[in-house]
């Protein structure tokens, strides 16, 4: 049962999408931020579950994710591979594979439980035209034997149903704001250096003018200047467009360029959500000081350290808190499961915190 | 960092013998020929274009640059992988630019080299065990008690305890850390005189990367190692090596010490790239990041003069996009190869 929220017509979307494109060149005032009121929640999570089947039996990897996301923030996902950041993508996408076990939770975006759209509907209504991703090492994700410009337009023609010529004149306005030069509409993805390629991945998550874009470590594999580059477009593409994006990345360095808010995830669970300023300078859960003091930095005098110990198994995960085997704050009360406690909008899943920040209960 | 200190003291005390460098290259040229056809000649890759570069035992340098600089072509070259075509490349006081496949064998089992893709450089059908003993079939240790004493010996020094777990383990079965403790072992078990890391931890998880960095530094110490380390990360690169060398477009632009090259930077490229580099603050969001038009030039039509001259924007007209400019020694063995600095070198 989609909600009438979420149809329009095929030319009032065809005319949205274009009038972002050309927001798009507006020159950037970054010192400005907008405020929200927090009744205006673009995506909202709760406990989100996705669950693989496997021989030896269900893998938790995204195990009662929570949190919620204004329009125009960005959020980052943070932590160490196999943690579950690629699946939570996947969950919020609805992309999964064939062996999925449990797939339950509430993806609430502008209010409307996508939840509950059967899959014809969430893939007319929702992949691709109110979010979209670009996906891990999208470089390579392009396919090989067509041209790039067919491959950014191709979301306008089967989504909004536009004449080829209309989604490629589309298409080539996506190529000059995302900064690719427009004769590379007709080449082939091997005649793009990474960077490019990287820029026309990006073009294609954004053609249809979604609302939020899933980036999965869009610059891991990128040169350190390429990488910069990357993150300007991003962020000019998060002020002109008004788009929101969840980062998910193991690079913290990197993600500091974007990030408005930082939600840190352990073993399949949010452990941490903060906001920036408070994320970078005085992290809250122990997990997210380790992860802090493990980054090498170029400008300060500490050595970098490492955390002790392997991220456990996502098939048997410890019971209580997940992180306790490596904890260095460990105490009697880390056997049970420990709760949120909120300080504001931020909040942090450890048990140090009981008595400081409020409960939900 | 106390070993540092030390480390830098001994090469300060070394005499300028040239036995006494581990690799010692020498105007470095390694051009690849591109052909029409399959056979008719159509110019050059000049991937490595006069490089030249020093190595005391018990030193290491990293070798920064983006990919398509020539750095991997520069430490190919050393292992002999790549056939030089100009210049010369000693190993341990010999000349090895034109030595034969068999002669090299002597060569190559003094340098150990670790990938950058653990899973990807080990043979996914052999287990630990395997590919620990086979290095030391190849190289004529015929006793099997030996290998087997040996190969227990590298373990523990890699800190895979306890070793009796690990040896039958295939590589799909270890997790990335523990595969480039792996691959560290293998470059270790023939005791080399130099290892070669090719962007050791650039596929490794952050909260892993430091551990692994800290295993190579202690092997160093401890075996008085030369290290060469490649790699496009300058965060990682300061704390691992005493000297920095930051190569463009197959020439090394700027030699400095770690702490010289980012708080005395000399050649615009570095400006750039150490501009690039990101730490966590949350300041970030509110600036963009001041990159440099253009990307990295073609090698096979390099721009004449300094290569970085087209995308610098201190650029001379007239002596930068003329003339390759030489190394300005900027004091404290800080080299620069930059014509901003031609009046006031030491």
């Amino acid at each position: 049962m989609a909600d009438k929220q979420t149809k329009i017509s095929t030319r009032e979307q065809t005319q949205l999408a274009r009038e972002k494109a050309e927001r798009m060149n507006r020159p950037v005032d970054l010192s400005v931020t907008k405020e929200y009121a927090t009744d205006d929640y673009l995506l909202q999570i709760k406990d989100l579950k996705l669950h693989f089947l496997t021989t030896r039996g269900p893998v938790q990897a995204v195990d009662g994710v929570n949190f919620d996301l204004y329009p125009n923030k960005a959020v980052v996902v943070v932590g160490e591979s196999g943690c579950g950041k690629t699946s939570l993508a996947k969950a919020v996408l609805r992309l999964l594979p064939r062996n999925t076990g449990e797939y339950s939770g509430q993806v609430i975006l502008r209010g409307v439980d996508t939840m509950a759209l059967s899959d014809e509907e969430y893939r007319k209504d929702i992949r691709w035209v109110k979010m979209s991703m670009v996906p891990q090492a999208a470089m390579n994700s392009l396919n090989p034997v067509i041209r790039v410009g067919e491959q950014v337009a191709e979301p306008m023609i089967v989504h909004y149903g536009a004449k080829k010529s209309e989604a490629m004149e589309q298409a080539a306005k996506m190529f000059q704001n995302v900064g690719v030069p427009v004769d590379f509409l007709t080449r082939y993805p091997f005649e793009l250096s990474g960077g490019m390629r990287q820029r026309v991945a990006i073009a294609m998550a954004l053609v249809t003018g979604p609302d939020l874009v899933i980036l999965d470590e869009p610059t891991s594999a990128l040169d350190v200047l390429t990488q910069a580059n990357i993150f300007n477009l991003l962020k000019r593409i998060k002020r002109n467009l008004e788009t929101s994006f969840i980062l998910i990345t193991h690079d913290i360095s990197t993600s500091s360029e974007l990030a408005d808010i930082v939600a840190v995830m352990y073993a399949g669970q949010i452990v941490e959500v903060s906001e920036s300023h408070r994320f970078f300078s005085v992290p809250r859960h122990p997990y997210s000081k380790k992860l802090m003091a493990s980054v090498p930095r170029l400008r300060a005098k500490e050595e970098p350290d490492f955390i002790l110990g392997r991220p456990p198994s996502l098939i048997n995960p410890p019971t209580g808190c997940r992180f306790k085997d490596r904890c260095p704050d460990r105490f009697e009360k880390c056997d049970v499961e420990p709760p949120i406690f909120r300080f504001g909008e931020d909040w942090v899943k450890c048990w140090l915190y009981e008595g400081q920040g409020e409960t939900d209960e | 960092m106390s070993d540092q200190v030390t480390l830098k003291d001994k090469n300060t005390q070394a005499p300028e013998d040239p036995s006494e460098y581990v690799v010692d290259l020498q105007g470095l040229e390694v051009f690849f020929e591109l052909r029409k056809f399959g056979f008719q000649h159509a110019g050059y890759v000049r991937a490595v274009d006069g490089v030249d570069l020093r190595l005391k035992r018990g030193e290491t340098i990293a070798i920064v640059g983006e990919s398509g600089c020539g750095k991997s072509s520069l430490m190919r070259t050393i292992l002999r992988l790549n056939n030089p075509t100009g210049g010369k490349v000693f190993f341990d006081g010999k000349d090895i630019t034109h030595l034969s496949a068999n002669e090299l064998k002597d060569i190559r089992r003094r340098i150990g080299y670790v990938q950058q893709d653990p899973y990807g450089a080990m043979p996914p059908f052999m287990d630990v065990r395997g590919i620990l003993e086979e290095p030391l079939k190849i190289n004529g240790v015929t006793d099997k008690a030996e290998r087997e004493q040996r190969i227990h010996a590298v373990l523990e020094k890699v800190k895979m305890t306890p070793v009796e777990d690990y040896l039958t383990k295939f590589p799909h079965q270890l997790s990335g850390g523990q595969q480039q403790r792996i691959v560290i072992a293998r470059a270790m078990i023939l005791n080399p005189i130099l290892l070669v890391a090719d962007e050791p931890v650039s596929m490794l998880d952050a909260s892993v990367r430091v551990e692994i960095l800290k295993l190579l530094r202690s092997l160093q110490d401890e075996f008085n190692l030369a290290v060469i380390y490649i790699s496009h990360d300058l965060a990682t690169v300061r704390y691992f090596s005493e000297h920095i060398y930051v190569m463009y477009a197959g020439q090394i632009i700027e030699k400095a010490d770690g702490d010289d090259l980012i708080n005395e930077t000399a050649h615009p490229y570095t400006h750039a790239l150490l501009a690039a580099t990101s730490d966590p603050d949350p300041k970030n969001v509110d600036e963009f990041q001041d990159v440099p038009p253009g990307e990295p030039p073609s090698l096979v039509n390099p721009p004449a003069g300094c290569r970085f001259h087209p995308r610098c924007r201190y650029m001379i007209p007239g002596l930068c996009d003329v003339e390759r400019p030489p190394e300005f020694n900027l004091g404290n063995s800080h080299l620069v190869a930059c014509w901003l600095f031609k009046d006031n070198h030491v």
